[in-house]
């Protein structure tokens, strides 16, 4: 029990995401989440104004049901299965991220500066959260997938257009951290 | 049927997400300061055990769990649209610390915020479906 508790280490969680990519295969789907973000906008009547949402959304129900399952994961991972929630990251990064003002950096899943509910009324926490999703959908969408459907799905399927994308990934994450956070925090 | 399947799959991968910590903002920011393999050592293994489970698929024609033959779309080609838009992804992906699985897998954790980064990010996918045209592909 001990070992599930934990936190999986690197060769566990790399085998099993690999695995429920076959099983989506296996069941003649594809291991995809950013699209469900299209079939949501759908869903909520985008496609009254915009032919890219004009699409049968009910072809992708199932990737909402997994979603669900996502959701429900979550819960169960959190709840059950794991009793201390502090990511070991790497010393030098927690001192770093306590520099820039992250108190909960080696205490925490995620940081209470920007998850607590009390960030919320922070605009300084608000608006990261708010431009760092709104590019997450809109790269996303415009990159064609995410880290699930380029790095993962892309690369496996030795796809150059999702190789580019995940340089893209990387560039773009590389400039946010060592660029955009001293100058933010 | 098959709705339980989908289902069973995704709570098993929401719960691959949480205990990995790939839905850890922390661990997506230490990733991109390459200070630690652990990011790296998941997104590897799972692209060099995904390549072989294709391949394999592909050479030996294996059929789905119901029968079927399966088939791989390959991307569309191009440069820009992946370039540009990966930038983008990538500039966002470090500052909410959550791509569009582990979002979701935040629910059910419990953190309320992650709300919000949901509703920017159908916003940023609405936006694209606003703009698309005008942008290079």
């Amino acid at each position: 029990m001990e070992i599930i508790l934990n936190p999986w280490p690197w060769y566990i969680s790399g085998f099993l995401i690999a695995f429920v990519m076959f099983l989506l295969i296996m069941v003649e789907k594809k291991f995809g989440m950013s699209s469900n973000l299209r079939t949501l906008c759908t869903i909520c009547g985008a496609d009254k104004t915009l032919d890219f949402f004009k699409f049968d959304w009910k072809s992708q129900r199932w990737n909402l049901i997994v979603v669900l399952g996502a959701i429900i994961g979550g819960f169960i991972g959190s709840h059950y299965l794991t009793n201390n929630v502090a990511v070991a990251i790497h010393p030098e990064v927690i001192q770093n991220l306590q520099a820039l003002g992250f108190e909960s950096a080696g205490k925490a899943y995620l940081p209470t500066e920007l998850f607590d509910i009390s960030a919320l009324s922070n605009i300084k926490s608000l608006s990261v959260l708010i431009i760092g999703g709104f590019l997450v959908g809109f790269g996303a969408r415009y990159a064609g997938g995410c880290t699930s459907g380029h790095a993962i799905s892309g690369l496996s399927n030795l796809q150059m257009p999702s190789l580019i994308a995940v340089i893209g990934f990387f560039i773009g994450g590389f400039f946010t951290i060592h660029v955009l956070f001293p100058l933010i925090f | 049927m098959r709705s339980i399947i989908y289902l069973l799959i995704g709570i098993f991968f929401g719960i691959v997400m949480y205990k990995s910590e790939a839905a850890s903002w922390f661990r997506i920011y230490e990733m991109f300061q390459f200070k630690a393999f652990h990011m790296y050592g998941i997104i590897g293994l799972a692209v060099g055990l995904g390549i072989i489970v294709i391949q394999a698929i592909k050479r030996f024609k294996i059929k789905s769990f119901f029968g079927a033959q399966i088939v791989f779309e390959p991307k569309e080609k191009g440069v820009k649209r992946y370039i540009i838009g990966g930038i983008l992804f990538g500039l966002g992906w470090a500052l909410a610390g959550a791509c569009p699985g582990p979002m979701f897998t935040l629910i059910g954790a419990g953190y309320i915020p992650i709300l919000v980064v949901i509703a920017a990010a159908l916003f940023g996918t609405f936006v694209y479906g606003l703009i698309r045209n005008k942008l290079p592909h």
